[in-house]
């Protein structure tokens, strides 16, 4: 019983269709009885959301293509002005249908040229009586272009007067796109994270070759039961499972188990899986080493990760300056005269420190300090005399370019 | 243009480095202020000469060096698309996600060294992968469009290099217009290697240097400075087209690799194949350069014990910068033979003796001058002495003879040291230091034989087991063997010697031991009490007893070992003449390595005369000139004042000052109202303070200033 049924598309198109997408069904839906038929008018706007790799990029293009719809998408972090993005659309347009490569782009600075070659572009490519889709994926980029690019983007069809839709793809919500001067509402649509049955029958679908379905869906099993806490995006998993797939295999190609014989599969696979969330996942040694660790039954060991070398060796006076840094960024500027002066005079046990003073400075986080005051605490902790030569001011700088390593102690106070 | 630096101020830029026309200008300020000609252009070019070799043997130890780290770097390369040349329809090629293979290359903190190695990494590449390479620097890519930017110019030109240069003109002309989109990269590449593939046979070398589809490299010197964003955005785009273009990205990174996992979040960094590679640490950098250039009789010039202190001190407190260390010495080249007129007789021996015969007479009394060779003088019988005082050819003669002496010296010195180092460097606790240019430093500063750091290292030596033992003696053997001294024949024989005598001590024992062994049977059974008892009855008879054998050599070796210390590791400003090879002005070396521009600042404005150099301006004492320049006159007067300046009274006591000298005439017209110029020209002093940065104006008083330096605050 087919899920998808519209009358303008042949069935086993949309039989097709629907083998593609699983699990996202109901939104193909939606979005079918959405479109209409090729030549009526659809809604201007369209705003799809969900949570990373949940499938919006991918179905919304299987779908277009699947159906053959006249359509341009775009990446808008790929395009990141304004122009790089209005030319993109139009050199795709042009594309398209005519396989004529344009060999250089028209000029497209404004809103307004955009809309007027638009025009142009889609006469000359006879497609006055079609929707055309005009997909932005990774739509947050547009609020960091011009002012007026989203907006227009959602008005588009009434911009032009021509049968247009726009499709922004996002990861975040409407609420946080709406300009302040506010603007045509899109149709919003939300496409929910994949449950851990979904992502059981996605990745199950495609089995090795080699390998029969039934076995390869123990593995995929097995692959969640470890990884489902952690991550539950589809294209780490599916990486993930195709990286340790041939460690599964394993007893079944040495013929130490059949591929009925899940319990031992299991015991093989299960610490190897957890040393993969370990190291693999977190990026600490590459996909690249982890296989050639696999081929080569080497100790993991053998290749550290990126965090076992958290070491980083700084010149003399540099260590000095980081301390000094630290005890400016901690300690309130009153109490330098107590802590870096021999002769610092008395000073009042009981008022000494303030009411909102007593709680521990480390919970409140580092303060901002001035350079003159880094500069006198770092005369006062070395214990030989240093004079303020050239060569300490650069490494304030230059520590301050490391700094990144140290983001607490960056707040300076310029 | 922007900065680096963290305040605000004036900065100097300097225009892009044109051709100069080097040797002449360079030869004319090393002329200047020499009075004689034809012995500074001799010095000079020796000079150059050493220069030369100094650079060209520091940059071979350098390949040498990172060439391990290179090789690594060319077989990632060479794996990480190998998948791409091959277009595997495998299922896990399929399955997997492509992931951006990516080198972390951890270089250390040594900035500055840093621009060097990316040279000859890009020039190793480009000799053996591929010619796209792009390197990226932080200050050039504030935002995504400029890092794009950088990165389409800088690849679309190297492909110009390779190719031949009638095309230029038309890819200049765009690349203006090329729009800065990945997609205009793809389409480039595609049409780069379309066309070495069907180069002319004549041209196909290149494409047989480089592989079929070569990858683009882009490498990002300083990966800590890029923002989060620019980095972010980058791997995205690439990671969307790599499918299309083989792209492998090089991070320079200066901390700790652990900066890949802050800067970029785990969205992105899933996008990274990324694999480490470390250089070697910059201290053993240094030491190795220390060893080969430093520690040999390669080059005539020799650093005496300070001047090598103030390098060392530069790098260990400073920068951990090898390059800035080699600068530094390349320095102490230039300032030895511009300030020392007999530094022409610093070259190599078989040219010294041409030119110790043409000496002039003028140099033969500079050779008369030095306090090392007085001493000399004075030590010899008073019939030598007037003939090395008033003949040039007796002095000349001796000169000679003393130079040879200076480098048998060298020549001895140099392997012995190693030796000692070979002994101090294994003691527990290094009480001469654990580094070979400790023990350097310490045998140049005085006799290394009468501090006590070497007695109680010869102490510890004393109470070395066999086995260290004969293997050091096997190492000073070695190290001896291998050296070119004339004289170690003999000491080579003694340290065999020794070493005989210990293997014929092991095969005494070894008969021994099996006679005591079945007494050792018998104590093994007893209980701790006994055990205890045994022990403290071994403890007596040990200090009762006598040296057995094997102390008695020992000590025979250590002995034999000070000795040579005593013979050999003389400092060197006991030698006669040191002064011709050694540089030891090392305050010069400080005040140009380790700038201290407030203090210079102060210096200025306090005694201008120590930068302007007129006789006018000789100041006598703590008063204040009138004919020093306005801003002086206003520092010095600044300076005696507090935290706030009241302007009025600056102003009066700058037109005291000024009007001084002019005498009681125009003092009687001057009464209270100050001249007008006057007034101006305090304004303009006043300002340049401000610019300065010595003074702001104060928000608490109007007519008043702030002190900002120095008991100001």
């Amino acid at each position: 019983m087919p899920i998808l049924e519209h009358p303008a598309y042949p069935p086993a198109t949309l039989l097709c269709l629907e083998s593609l997408v699983p699990c996202r069904e109901s939104q193909v839906s939606m979005l079918l009885s959405i479109f209409g038929e090729r030549q009526q008018l659809s809604f201007p706007s369209i705003f799809i959301y969900g949570h990373t790799s949940s499938g919006k990029t991918y179905v919304m293009k299987t779908l277009l293509n699947t159906l053959q719809l006249p359509h341009v998408f775009v990446n808008c972090v790929e395009c990141f002005t304004s122009r790089l993005l209005l030319e993109e659309i139009l050199i795709q347009l042009h594309n398209g249908s005519s396989e004529t490569k344009q060999a250089s782009p028209v000029p497209c600075d404004t809103f307004n040229d955009f809309v007027r070659l638009f025009k142009q572009a889609l006469t000359s490519q006879n497609l006055q009586d079609q929707t055309v889709y005009v997909v932005l994926d990774r739509a947050e980029q547009l609020r960091e272009m011009e002012a007026n690019v989203l907006p227009a983007f959602l008005r588009l069809q009434e911009l032009t007067d021509r049968n247009v839709t726009v499709i922004l793809l996002s990861e975040i919500v409407w609420e946080m796109f709406r300009p302040n001067t506010g603007c045509f509402e899109p149709f919003i649509l939300y496409f929910p994270d994949y449950s851990i049955g979904h992502l059981q029958k996605i990745l199950s679908q495609n089995h090795p070759p080699e390998y029969s379905a039934d076995f390869y869906s123990a593995y995929i099993n097995i692959l969640l039961g470890v990884f489902y806490m952690v991550c539950r995006d589809l294209k780490e998993l599916q990486h993930l499972a195709a990286l340790n797939f041939s460690k599964y295999c394993e007893p079944v190609v040495r013929r130490e188990a059949k591929e009925r014989d899940t319990r031992k599969l299991w015991k093989n696979i299960e610490p190897h899986l957890k040393k993969a969330m370990q190291t693999v996942y977190l990026r600490e040694i590459s996909s690249s080493q982890w296989e050639r660790l696999q081929c080569e039954e080497e100790e993991p060991g053998q290749i550290k990760g990126l965090s076992a070398h958290a070491h980083v060796e700084l010149p003399y006076y540099s260590k000095f300056l980081l301390i000094a840094a630290y005890l400016a960024s901690y300690n309130p500027a009153r109490t330098d005269k107590r802590f870096f002066l021999k002769h610092h005079g008395k000073i009042k046990k009981t008022n000494f420190m303030k009411k909102h003073e007593k709680t521990s400075n480390h919970l409140l986080g580092p303060k901002p300090f001035p350079l003159d005051r880094l500069l006198a605490i770092l005369y006062s902790i070395v214990d030989n005399r240093v004079a303020p030569t050239a060569n300490i001011f650069s490494q304030v700088s230059q520590v301050h370019m490391y700094l990144l390593l140290f983001p607490v102690y960056c707040l300076w106070n310029f | 243009m922007s900065t680096r630096s963290l305040s605000k101020g004036c900065f100097v830029f300097k225009p892009s480095p044109k051709r100069r026309k080097v040797s002449r200008t360079t030869a004319d300020y090393f002329r200047e202020g020499n009075s004689d000609l034809e012995d500074s252009e001799l010095r000079f070019a020796t000079c150059q000469s050493l220069q030369k070799q100094v650079k060209s043997e520091t940059e071979q130890i350098e390949e040498e060096l990172n060439e391990q780290l290179f090789d690594n770097l060319v077989s990632f390369l060479r794996r990480s698309h190998s998948a791409f040349q091959e277009k595997t329809t495998e299922w896990t090629w399929r399955m997997k996600s492509r992931e951006i293979p990516t080198a972390a290359l951890v270089l250390g903190v040594n900035v500055t060294d840093h621009d060097f190695t990316f040279r000859s990494l890009s020039e190793v590449l480009q000799n053996n992968v591929t010619p796209y390479i792009a390197l990226l620097e932080a200050k050039d890519c504030p935002g995504i469009k400029n890092l794009m930017q950088k990165l389409l110019g800088q690849l679309m030109n190297c492909c110009i290099d390779a190719d031949s240069s009638e095309e230029e003109d038309y890819e200049q002309v765009s690349r203006n217009r090329v729009r800065c989109s990945m997609t205009s990269l793809i389409n480039w590449y595609e049409s780069a290697t379309k066309r070495t593939d069907s180069e002319t046979p004549g041209k196909k070398r290149t494409s047989s240097r480089h592989w079929q589809s070569p990858p683009v490299v882009v490498i990002f010197k300083d990966m800590e400075s890029f923002t989060t964003k620019v980095l972010q955005d980058f791997v995205v785009i690439s990671s969307q087209h790599i499918g299309e273009f083989p792209l492998v990205l090089i991070f320079g990174i200066a901390t700790s690799p652990m900066i890949i996992h802050s800067l970029l979040p785990h969205s992105v960094s899933s996008l990274l194949c990324i694999e480490l590679f470390q250089s070697l640490s910059c201290k053993d950098h240094l030491s190795t350069i220390i060893d080969k250039v430093l520690l040999t009789t390669q080059f005539p010039l020799k650093l005496s014990e300070k001047v090598l202190q103030v390098l060392i001190n530069i790098f260990l407190y400073h920068d951990f910068s090898v390059q800035n260390f080699i600068k530094g010495f390349q320095l102490c080249i230039v300032e030895h033979f511009h300030s020392n007129p007999l530094s022409i007789l610093c070259c190599q021996l078989e040219e010294a003796k041409g030119r110790v015969n043409s000496l002039s007479h003028n140099q033969c009394e500079n050779v008369r001058r030095l306090p090392s060779f007085r001493r000399y003088v004075e030590s010899q019988v008073s019939e030598k002495q007037i003939a090395l005082l008033t003949a040039d050819s007796s002095l000349k003669e001796a000169v000679w003879k003393l130079l040879e002496d200076l480098n048998v010296y060298h020549e001895n010195y140099f392997p012995i040291l190693r030796c000692l180092h070979v002994f101090t460097s294994s003691l527990p606790k290094y009480p001469l230091g654990k580094q070979i240019r400790e023990l350097h430093c310490a045998c140049l500063e005085n006799r290394v034989w009468e501090t006590e750091e070497y007695e109680s290292s010869l102490q510890l030596a004393r109470m070395l087991n066999k086995s260290d033992l004969v293997t050091m003696l096997q190492k000073c053997v070695e190290i001896l063997v291998s050296s070119p001294g004339r004289e170690f024949d003999e000491i080579v024989e003694k340290l065999k010697e020794f070493l005989t005598q210990f293997q014929k001590l092991e095969e005494a024992y070894q008969e021994r031991d099996e006679s005591v062994s079945p007494q050792k049977e018998l104590q093994k059974k007893t209980n701790l009490f006994n055990l205890q008892k045994t022990l403290l009855e071994l403890k007596e008879s040990r200090r009762s007893k006598k040296l057995t054998k094997f102390e008695m050599l020992r000590f025979e070796v250590v002995d034999y070992i000070d000795s040579l210390v005593r013979r050999y590791l003389v400092p060197a400003d006991h030698k006669t003449l040191h002064e011709i090879v050694y540089f030891n002005t090392a305050s010069v070396l400080r005040e140009h390595l380790n700038a201290a521009p407030r203090i210079a600042l102060h210096t200025a404005l306090n005694n201008p005369y120590s930068y302007l150099k007129s006789e006018a301006l000789k100041s006598d004492g703590g008063s204040i000139s009138n004919k020093a320049p306005d801003i002086c006159i206003a520092y010095k007067l600044h300076l005696e004042c507090g935290r706030l300046i009241n302007l009025v009274d600056w102003l009066e006591a700058f037109s005291t000052v000024v009007t001084a000298a002019e005498g009681p005439t125009a003092d009687a017209a001057s009464s209270d109202q100050v001249d007008d110029v006057i007034h101006a020209r305090f304004i303009r002093a006043v300002s340049e303070l401000e610019l300065l940065g010595f003074i702001k104006p104060s928000k608490q008083k109007t007519d008043h200033v702030a002190r900002l330096t120095w008991g100001g605050c």
